[in-house]
């Protein structure tokens, strides 16, 4: 039928210029990187076991900057103070067994700076071996909870750097639930909030030469690829960058991108749902109007 | 021609009513947008420390966006309303061992703030002159009753307007106050 | 003095008929405003652009209830407020982002169809003028539209597109800053794009739809034989009851039925696309809050602007601008380029068959090439196109008059 011909000439024009301005095009735009699955390859597998027990021995010496909070171990300055210290805030290393590559958390002990590809790590090297780097992680990874959530995740992986405003989330923390005075309208508590915020991002950004930007909507920002690509091995695809390597597992990962998605794409699931029904609606209503149509167009042939 | 409009405005009808039931389902959505946001409801609470206010001294505090009036009253207010108006004892929230007015701020009227007037120890409203007692109570019409009683729930010290506890539950079975 | 009934009934059948005409009214806007029978499907894109437009305006006034024109508060009230606290907030924003992309399309479908069949010219001209007013205005409004997120693609496509304004070497810097009301994009400038998306440019919008259906209802609608209809003859062969032998049918309800009908199909394919695959429409660098220190690494127009975009790229500033300028305007002068005499689909039209799909492949090529970054054999390929784009419309003229009566 000439008039099915001349569909298919609309639709494969569309389609052509579909594929023109769209998967073809972002081809050509962005550098393809393979990803490597955060097995990190470049690392050498570890030739020793690692013993919980000496481990926990050997944490001692972490918790003179980080705190190990599931163990009752407070950190000894606070965040801000912490930033003015090292630059940023050391993170809490309860869920850290959970969320970091064994290999790559060992070899970050022995040398974190060449392991997280930064020129400038505030972490000096803490193992003095590949045995005790390996029994450091035994212990983390014995006390690592069974089970994290995605917003734990993100907090100890990219927290202390980056925000997250349309959770409230700042790099020291939740905003708080503040009041403000009812005769002046001034909120003293969310100033005095906003000022240590305000420290501590300008001694990051001091620290890392800009401030890491806020991640609430990164994920409609930037491409899935790019972003597992980048979270592996951030050098990949921005070399030159001072975003560390952190180093998380697979599933970390996965962890801090449902995180990313509930804060930039809440609205995934209730367009999942409701898809189907506006679509089946519409079927029916093309078929309803095709049978209206006919009716209408009896006897004009 | 003639059987061939029977079909014909059958599948008209059809259409239109299936067009009508889309038509519905956009309205829903359209309802849904018009609501208030979720931040907005979140919001909507205020924990009021009790113990900060003076007998004798009205406050105006805030709660959704509304003026709230707050008067702890005088031992000599509770007992005068004893011999002559027990009824209005009712409309007080005893937090600890005093007794407090506690309403939201709008005459029931027309939704002007009336002033407290401590002299005369009532409230007048500019507005169309409605008067109510020192637990306003109206007194004067035109408001059809006292100001209304925010949702309360007594915590120790504190009173969170916003939540439902057993005594404003108790208010609205009483018909002290009406939903808001 | 018209006669008035004193005994009709307010808003009897009568007493409005009296007043307002209405059976009149819908006998020559509807059930006796007479469209060809041998149309097919894009004869509906009409209905399809004007119901587009619906839901363009629908879900607008939904996103305008907690959007914020405020260079602090404009990206997040978009993408949080009402992405994740409006109630279906999503459902309005992602309508409208596909609806206005999606539209550009159906545009482009409804004027190629209009080339094809050379429905723009002897008598029809106006309907062709009006038409591309109108594009004029859609490019208006998206343009602006695009501002109103205030994202890095919002902010620096503001950037490029007012320096346009600066001519070149005319350097009219002072005309670029009385566009944005400051020496940047900035807090006037995306006020005044607010204006200009919500109210003055949809209000020009509306009185050109009016116009150019006005513009339709003396000519009639083309066909797809490019047939000269004896439209009172067939409308009085229809009337009598020779609906199969009229070359006519009413547009309401024998014509709009088909409409409809293809409305349908069009919306469950735009459904589709607003619920699973937006991505097209709604780029992610705009998804950056804008930064006045950082240009983003490609910047391109959306895809319904690249060919205009990639006419001016290969060129210096100034020959650029004036191959740009052309570009804009040289489709309104169609209808007086177009020298031939027939009305007739283009396959019967000797050279101007050829003319038409070099003309579809040219643009096309541009398209992608105007996305694509600068460099090498793209340059090349970009170069070559435009030239071709100003060949054709020069050729125009010339193999028009050459050809021959049908
Ligand atoms: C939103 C914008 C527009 C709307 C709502 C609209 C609507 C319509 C409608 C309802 C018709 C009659 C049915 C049909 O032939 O499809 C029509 C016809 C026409 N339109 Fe548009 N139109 C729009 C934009 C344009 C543009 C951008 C052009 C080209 C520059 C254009 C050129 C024409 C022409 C040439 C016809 C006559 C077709 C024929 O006679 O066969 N229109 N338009
Ligand atoms: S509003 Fe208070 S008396 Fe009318």
């Amino acid at each position: 039928m000439k008039e099915l011909k001349i569909l298919g000439v609309v639709v494969v024009f569309t389609l052509i210029l579909y594929w023109g301005v769209e998967p073809f095009a972002h081809s050509q735009m962005h550098k393809h990187v393979e990803g490597h699955d955060f097995k990190y390859p470049d690392l050498p597998a570890l030739k020793v076991k690692g013993n919980a027990e000496n481990g926990k021995a050997l944490v001692a010496a972490c918790v003179g900057c980080h705190s190990i909070k599931s163990q009752g171990m407070a950190a000894p300055m606070d965040a801000v103070t912490s930033a003015q210290t090292y630059g940023v805030n050391p993170p809490d290393l309860s869920n850290m067994g959970a969320l970091l590559d064994e290999k790559f958390f060992a070899h970050f002990l022995l040398d974190p700076a060449k392991v997280t590809k930064s020129k400038h790590f505030a972490m000096p090297p803490s193992a003095g071996s590949e045995q005790d780097a390996a029994d450091i992680v035994a212990y983390f990874k014995s006390i690592a909870p069974k089970e994290i959530s995605p917003k734990e995740a993100y907090e100890t992986a990219c927290g202390r750097c980056h925000a997250n405003r349309y959770d409230h989330w700042t790099q020291i923390g939740e905003v708080p639930k503040t009041k403000s005075n009812i005769k002046t309208g001034v909120d003293l508590d969310a100033l005095a909030f906003k000022k240590k915020v305000g420290i501590y991002e300008n001694k990051l950004a001091d620290y890392m030469g800009k401030l890491p930007p806020d991640l609430s909507i990164i994920i409609r920002a930037r491409s899935e690829q790019f972003l597992e690509t980048f979270v592996e091995d951030p050098q990949s695809q921005l070399p030159g960058t001072a975003m560390p390597r952190v180093g998380l597992t697979k599933e970390g990962y996965e962890k801090v991108k449902d995180y990313l998605e509930k804060t930039g794409d809440p609205s995934k699931p209730k367009r999942e749902e409701l898809g189907p029904w506006v679509i089946g609606y519409f079927i029916l209503f093309a078929f309803l109007a095709f049978l209206w149509k006919k009716s209408i167009w009896k006897g004009h042939h | 021609m003639a059987n061939n409009n029977g079909r014909r405005d059958f599948m008209g009808k059809a259409l239109g009513g299936f067009t009508a039931l889309g038509g519905l389902g956009a309205l829903y959505a359209m309802k849904r947008t018009w609501d208030p946001l979720p931040s907005v409801k979140a919001a909507g609470f205020t924990t009021l420390n009790m113990k900060e206010y003076k007998e004798g001294q009205l406050v105006t505090e805030k709660w959704r966006g509304k003026p709230i009036f707050v008067l702890k009253q005088t031992p000599a207010t509770i007992e005068k309303l004893k011999k002559e108006k027990p009824d209005d004892l009712k409309r007080l929230i005893k937090v600890g061992d005093a007794h407090y007015t506690v309403c939201i701020g709008l005459c029931t009227h027309l939704g002007c703030i009336p002033g407290f007037r401590p002299e005369e120890q009532d409230f007048l409203c500019a507005c169309h002159g409605g008067m109510y007692d020192i637990t306003a109570q109206v007194t004067k019409a035109p408001p059809p009753r006292g100001l209304d009683i925010p949702p309360f729930r007594i915590d120790g010290e504190k009173l969170v307007l916003g939540e439902e506890g057993p005594e404003y539950k108790k208010m609205l079975e009483d018909g002290i106050t009406m939903p808001v | 003095m018209a006669h008035f009934d004193e005994n009709a009934r307010p808003f009897s059948h009568k007493w409005l008929n009296e007043r307002l005409a209405v059976d009149t009214l819908k006998r020559v806007l509807s059930t006796e405003y007479w469209i060809p029978k041998n149309i097919n499907f894009l004869w509906a894109m009409g209905m399809v652009l004007a119901a587009t437009f619906g839901l363009l305006l629908i879900s607008g006034i939904f996103l305008l209830m907690y959007y914020q024109p405020n260079t602090q508060l404009a990206f997040d009230s978009v993408n949080y407020t009402i992405m994740s606290e409006v109630g279906y907030g999503w459902l309005w924003r992602h309508i409208h982002g596909v609806g206005a992309s999606v539209v550009f399309l159906i545009i482009y479908i409804h004027m190629f169809t209009g080339i094809y069949y050379g429905s723009y010219k002897r008598g029809r001209e106006l309907i062709w003028l009006s038409g591309m007013l109108l594009f004029v205005l859609f490019s208006a409004e998206a343009f602006s539209g695009y501002m109103l997120p205030w994202g890095q693609m919002s902010y620096w496509a503001g950037m490029v597109i007012t320096n346009l304004f600066s001519m070149g070497g005319l350097h009219l810097n002072g005309l670029v800053e009385w566009i944005r009301g400051d020496y940047v994009p900035g807090q006037a400038f995306l006020n005044r794009f607010f204006m200009l998306h919500v109210l003055l440019v949809p209000l020009a919008i509306i009185g050109v739809i009016v116009l150019h259906f006005g513009t339709l209802r003396i000519p009639h609608v083309n066909n797809q034989d490019g047939e000269e209809i004896d439209f009172e003859e067939a409308a009085e062969l229809y009337k009598a009851g020779k609906v199969k032998e009229s070359k006519v049918i009413p547009f309401n309800p024998v014509f709009l039925s088909k409409d409809v009908f293809v409305m349908g199909v069009y919306f469950v394919i735009f459904f589709y696309l607003v619920f699973y695959h937006f991505e097209f429409a709604m780029d992610p660098v705009n998804f950056d809050p804008a930064d006045p220190l950082k240009t983003p690494t490609h910047i391109y127009p959306e895809w319904y602007f690249l060919w205009s975009y990639e006419v001016l790229r290969p060129f210096s500033t100034n020959i650029g601008l004036i191959a740009f300028a052309f570009a804009q305007v040289i489709f309104f002068l169609l209808p007086f380029l177009d020298r031939s005499p027939n009305v007739a689909p283009a396959s019967r039209r000797g050279l101007f068959k050829y003319w038409f799909w070099a003309l579809l492949i040219d643009m096309i090529i541009l398209t992608f090439m105007g996305k694509l970054p600068p460099e090498g054999i793209w340059s090349t390929i970009g170069l070559v196109a435009a030239l071709t784009f100003f060949g054709l419309w020069i050729a125009l003229p010339i193999i028009t008059s050459k050809e021959k009566k049908l």
